[in-house]
């Protein structure tokens, strides 16, 4: 554990209760909403994603492999572990959720429920 | 005090003050997942043998990465393509954090390494560079007879 994160450990104060407020994009479109999430040095298995009540939460571990021997010099990534919860509306589908995470870039669909995607409403003539 | 790239240099320690201060100020520091400084966020390491730098990129294209070792003064570059719709797509952007565009970092490290034996790997995002020490410049005890 030492040895893996000596280069994300901040000089004082770091522990697992500071994390690392992931940069994202979210893009929502008719048939439902697409996050992109910056997670780099997250693995696969490292990665906790999942829904609670509301709330889609993404907790992820950074897992670097380091030499032995290692003294930091300069340090901009100051933690190793990300984490942010989005609320999630009524609306959509949570049991349709899609995720993919490829080069440290999680990516997670989630589509609309049926009755919330938006419907043309034709207006009869007179 | 936390370590400089450059030590003994007061221009980057009042980078980092200012840094810093900017950070203090504003209402939660902790919560800035990279500073503004650039893409990609850089940590940087030494071992008796070798200079170590991790650069968190995610995202990348790995052939597409530029990486060069001149006296001393690394330097990365690249681009990162949007995941932005396009302006006349219908879709709407609630949040736009990511960084987009080229990108170019140069740090200076010390003048010890070995141009000739960098090695540079992309994994999950994150760009680690591996400079070996000149054989000359590694300590060598000496004998006291």
């Amino acid at each position: 554990m030492s040895e893996q994160n000596v280069v994300t450990r901040k000089a004082e104060g770091a522990s697992d209760d500071h994390w690392l407020l992931p940069p994202v994009d979210v893009i929502e479109d008719e048939a439902g909403i697409t996050l992109y999430a910056d997670l780099p040095g997250v693995a696969r298995e490292n990665l906790d994603l999942h829904v609670e009540g509301d709330n889609l939460f993404i907790d992820g571990r950074v897992a670097v492999q380091m030499p032995r021997e290692m003294e930091a010099t300069h340090v901009e990534v100051g933690r190793s572990r990300y984490r942010r919860v989005f609320a999630l509306s009524r609306e959509f589908d949570i049991g349709k959720l899609t995720a993919d995470l490829k080069l440290g870039v999680l990516k997670v669909r989630i589509p609309k429920a049926e009755h919330a995607k938006p419907r043309r409403i034709e207006i009869s003539p007179d | 005090m936390e370590f400089s790239v450059f030590p003994r240099d007061i221009f980057a320690d009042l980078e980092r003050l200012q840094r810093q201060i900017q950070q203090a100020v504003e209402l939660s520091p902790s919560i800035r997942g990279f500073p503004r400084g650039g893409f990609p966020a850089l940590n940087v390491a030494s071992t008796p043998h070798s200079a170590e730098v991790y650069g968190f990129a995610p995202g990348l294209d790995p052939s597409k990465i530029e990486v060069q070792l001149e006296r001393g003064v690394l330097s990365i570059s690249g681009e990162r393509k949007s995941d932005l719709p396009d302006e006349n797509d219908s879709a709407s952007v609630h949040m736009n954090e990511r960084f987009a565009g080229r990108f170019h970092r140069v740090i200076s490290l010390t003048d010890d390494l070995d141009p000739n034996e960098v090695r540079a790997t992309y994994r999950e995002g994150v760009l680690h560079i591996s400079i070996k020490r000149q054989e000359s410049a590694l300590p060598r005890r000496i004998n006291i007879t």
